[in-house]
């Protein structure tokens, strides 16, 4: 180790050190610099969706709505929702980790369209302005998921800025999807055929897939939302002749498939980790691969779960029910290829790993809850309950955040050239974990017995379970805490990280932490399948090439 | 005041039972399969555990076949189990039995407003006789709301525009929460009430000493008053049969339509001929009925649907138009 990290001490220039102008950041073409803008975009709107969260819990603690009156409260969780799904989770690991990694990972210079990959951030931030604003002057309180007729012709406030700013952002979206493709078709190093992508990369091509099919419907979806609110189209409010029921159909054929474009990253990342972490081949790799593809496939022929009580036929009801479980199975046999991964691996429990582990628990339970909504006989007990709200917290904040958190641990180094404190960020992955549950279990029994979401003031019986979650809700936002600290005091401070800390495969690990500015001095070739790990004691001639 | 437990909602109706019962199965599927791959994953933790920082895994060789088949397999077997107990239950839960008696329920911002069969209205207070099948027909009048009772384990969307259903036979005397579950605007979480669930002797009392109209009063015409001063009777006349189509019977018949394609008469057909006539014509027609689309509350169009479903075919024991529809009978009072 010590070799690797006086090779990478040599004053050597990196994307990092090249050029500190701010024009160069804001005018850069270089996929990794764009990451790292899209870091600092998306970490902005996770504090403030996060601080949401804090005074949306903090009103909970109690039955009566003594911290805000109503429509502050149906404001705060409107934006809390709005600013974690769209601004947040969505663009989180593909924007930020795929943007640096991709490139890498495939063995090129950058992404295809290195202009329009700036110019998604600007979209991006853009549309963030515009929902920001729309916050500020005033709000809306329509939940993030936009309900006709409430939204077109009953809410107050600024449902079509916020709109506009959501639209906007979708291109950015597209646009990183499209870039993500290309890249992937065409500009692989050689001997980097399909079955050697690492599965990081093949979970990237899968939400692509579906960022670019996808998105264009929402887009669609709230232009008409926007038209019958200002010209009573009649598209979705029956006043005026249209069927307030279309909307949740279009609604949900982007959201449900936007779940995967969440989780689908996260799990890429959890398959990078566990595999480096047990310093063996992943166990079921075609499948894993494939897999992601059949989820993102699965993923827009199940939309109709979220219906099963609004009015749709009991028929489509069926169906949507019956279909939903296919995709149920391949995500369960991830977690068991995970598993099968360790089996006589050399394990060990670094900070990402971790994660990985938090990922697969949390995973377990907001998967098996999920199977449960999909089955008909209880959505109709707790649909629109606590239970709701916990299930997509374990799939969304449990799994996709635990993936990302990994991810950024695991890359952070690469990323910034630094190491961070092990010991400290052990203890935060772990605060993170048990934050997690004590703040979204209890949300579970709530929702069973009958709590409502989206509820300001609440039948007193629910008190307790509500104060314990609200308490589980403090250690979490501490355990999101910690890592930001550490991982900028490690900015400055940090050990000088090597090219290749975690002895992983990959191309990405053979280049310079931080990398140079077109990635590799010699174009990499390929010649093994992915995450070759020796037989038994790592081979010597490990130490990194590129350095 | 609500028979409670801190973990567990009441079961107080037919519905509640078969729920949980699929419910636990599934929980304690999960639960097992959950603890099982958390053993696995603990075993293989401290068992290959990195013990030297050079070491790496072994390469195994060879195809777990067998493992993939049985791991994918066993899911996809207990999944559809799942699939087929949740749909028998729900399809238990989407048809209302043919005897149960007819309430209705509105939906506004932020209140619910319920009818009795035999007219009387309660605003978020619900009372019921229990052991009897009731079937709810619901409607909104602004946006979509949502009428939960966690008790019974019943919910469904009331939406505007057009009628849902739901029913319920409750089995347990009591007080439970009706909740609003759909987010419906400001004061959402203030569109709750109270179910009263009531011996039938009790339900009948309450009905008899609540006066004409029930607790939540009344200004709303009954349907045969209506179908009057609307002046649907200068069409809608057994001796003008050339006109308008005779209305005794038609509800639950199959009508045809002009275009050749027919439909059942029921709720929400009438509903859409009364506000919106063009949409259907009735064959032999012309289109010539004017849309009471703002000239009727939602309420007062279910006070014409009730007065039509009680129309009987001619011939039998049907007097003219404007006679009153015969007295529902109080629900409960057979047994
Ligand atoms: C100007 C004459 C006219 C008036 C007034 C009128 N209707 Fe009609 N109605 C018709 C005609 C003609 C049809 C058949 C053509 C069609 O379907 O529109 C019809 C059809 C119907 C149907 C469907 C019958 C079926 O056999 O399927 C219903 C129900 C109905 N009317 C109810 C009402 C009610 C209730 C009112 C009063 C609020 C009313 N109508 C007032 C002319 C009228
Ligand atoms: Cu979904
Ligand atoms: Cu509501």
């Amino acid at each position: 180790m010590s070799e690797t990290v006086t090779a990478s001490e040599a004053p050597r220039e990196n994307y990092l050190n090249r050029d500190h102008s701010v024009a160069s950041w804001l005018l850069t073409r270089d996929h990794k610099r764009i990451a790292i803008l899209y870091l600092i975009g998306i970490s902005i709107f996770f504090a403030l969706g996060g601080l949401m969260a804090v005074l949306i819990r903090a009103e909970l603690a109690t039955p009566q709505g003594d911290l805000f009156p109503a429509d502050v409260y149906n404001r705060l969780f409107t934006m809390h929702g709005i600013l974690m799904i769209f601004f947040f989770l969505i663009p989180s690991i593909p924007a930020v980790l795929g943007n640096f990694l991709i490139p890498l990972m495939v063995g090129a210079k950058d992404l295809a369209f290195p202009r329009i990959n700036l110019l998604s951030w600007y979209l991006y931030m853009v549309g963030a302005s515009f929902t920001f604003v729309s916050m500020l002057w005033g709000g809306i309180d329509t939940g993030w998921t936009f309900y006709t007729p409430l939204s077109t012709t009953f809410a107050t406030g600024q449902v079509l800025l916020t709109a506009v700013g959501i639209f906007i952002a979708g291109f950015s979206s597209i646009l990183t999807g499209l870039n993500f493709i290309v890249t992937i078709h065409r500009m692989r190093a050689p001997g980097l055929t399909w079955f050697r992508l690492p599965l990081f990369v093949w979970a990237h091509y899968a939400t692509s897939i579906i960022q670019v099919l996808g998105t264009p419907v929402i887009a669609i979806t709230i232009l008409l939302v926007g038209a019958e609110r200002l010209f009573h189209i009649g598209v979705f409010d029956p006043k005026y002749g249209g069927d307030p029921v279309l909307f949740q159909h279009l609604f949900w054929f982007y959201s449900h498939p936007a779940v995967y474009i969440m989780i689908l990253p996260a799990m890429g990342v959890i398959s990078e980790l566990v595999t480096c972490f047990s310093r063996k081949k992943i166990f079921g790799y075609h499948f894993i691969a494939l897999s992601s593809l059949a989820i993102a496939v699965l993923g827009f022929l199940v939309w109709g779960h979220h219906l099963f009580i609004s009015g749709q036929s009991v028929v489509a009801g069926t169906i949507f029910s019956f279909l939903s479980m296919f995709v149920a199975v391949p995500s369960a046999v991830k977690v068991f290829n995970w598993t099968a991964t360790l089996y006589k691996g050399s394990v060990s429990l670094e900070t990402p790993m971790l994660y990985a582990l938090g990922f697969i628990g949390v995973f377990l339970i907001g998967g098996l809850t999920g199977v449960m909504l999909a089955t008909l006989g209880i959505d109709i007990h707790v649909h629109d309950t606590y239970f709701i709200v916990a299930h997509f917290h374990y799939v969304m904040v449990g799994s996709a955040i635990m993936g990302y958190l990994g991810g950024m641990h695991f890359w952070w180094p690469k990323i910034t050239g630094r190491l961070y404190p092990a010991f400290i960020s052990k203890v935060a992955a772990v605060v993170v974990f048990i934050g997690f549950n004590v703040t979204f279990l209890p949300q579970f029994i709530l929702g069973y017995l009958g709590m409502p979401r989206r509820y300001h003031t609440y039948a007193p019986e629910f008190q307790t379970w509500n104060v314990m979650s609200s308490a589980g809700a403090t250690v979490l936002g501490i355990g999101y805490l910690l890592p930001v600290l550490y991982l900028l005091w490690s900015l400055k401070y940090g050990e000088k990280a090597p090219a290749n800390p975690w002895h992983a495969t990959g191309l990405e690990w053979q280049t310079a932490s931080p990398p140079p500015l077109e990635n590799f001095e010699v174009t990499p070739v390929v010649t093994e399948d992915p995450y070759s790990y020796p037989d038994g004691t790592l081979r010597p001639k490990e130490v990194p090439v590129g350095v | 005041m609500f028979p409670n437990s801190p973990v567990f909602p009441p079961q107080a109706s037919t519905l509640s039972h078969k729920v949980d019962a699929l419910f636990f199965f599934m929980l304690g599927g999960a639960i097992f399969f959950s603890l099982l791959i958390v053993a696995v994953l603990v075993f293989f933790l401290v068992k290959y555990r990195r013990r030297h920082p050079d070491e790496s895994g072994r390469v195994l060789t060879g195809h777990a076949t067998l493992l993939e088949i049985t791991w994918t397999g066993i899911p996809f077997v207990l999944l559809m189990v799942c699939f087929f107990w949740g749909a028998h239950v729900f399809f238990g839960a989407s048809r209302p039995p043919a005897d149960a008696a007819q309430y209705y329920v509105y939906g506004k911002q932020w209140m619910w407003k319920v009818e009795h069969p035999d007219g009387k209205r309660e605003i978020n207070a619900f009372h019921v006789p229990v052991g009897v099948p009731i079937k709810l027909t619901m409607t909104s009048e602004d946006v979509i709301h949502d009428f939960a009772v966690p008790a019974f384990r019943l919910k469904m969307d009331v939406l505007p525009g057009r009628y849902t259903t739901a029913w319920f036979k409750a089995t347990a005397v009591g007080q439970y929460h009706i909740f609003c579950d759909q987010y419906c605007g400001v004061e959402h979480s203030k569109m709750v009430g109270t179910i009263y669930v009531m011996e039938p002797q009790d339900y009948r009392a309450w009905v008899a000493g609540q006066g004409a109209f029930g607790p939540a009063g009344g200004t709303v015409a009954s349907g045969a008053e209506l179908f009057v001063s609307k002046a649907c009777t200068t069409c809608h006349r057994p001796d003008s049969s050339a006109r308008a189509p005779i209305l005794q019977g038609v509800f639950g018949s199959k009508v045809a339509l002009l275009g050749g394609q027919t439909v059942t008469a029921d709720e929400n057909y009438i509903r859409e001929s009364i506000l919106n006539p063009q949409a259907k014509i009735v064959q032999g027609y012309q289109p010539i009925m004017p849309t009471f689309k703002d000239q009727l509350s939602e309420e007062e169009v279910i006070q014409l649907i009730k007065y039509i479903k009680d129309l009987k075919p001619e011939g039998a024991a049907a007097g003219s138009a404007t006679a009153a529809p015969e007295a529902p009978a109080v629900p409960g009072s057979k047994s």
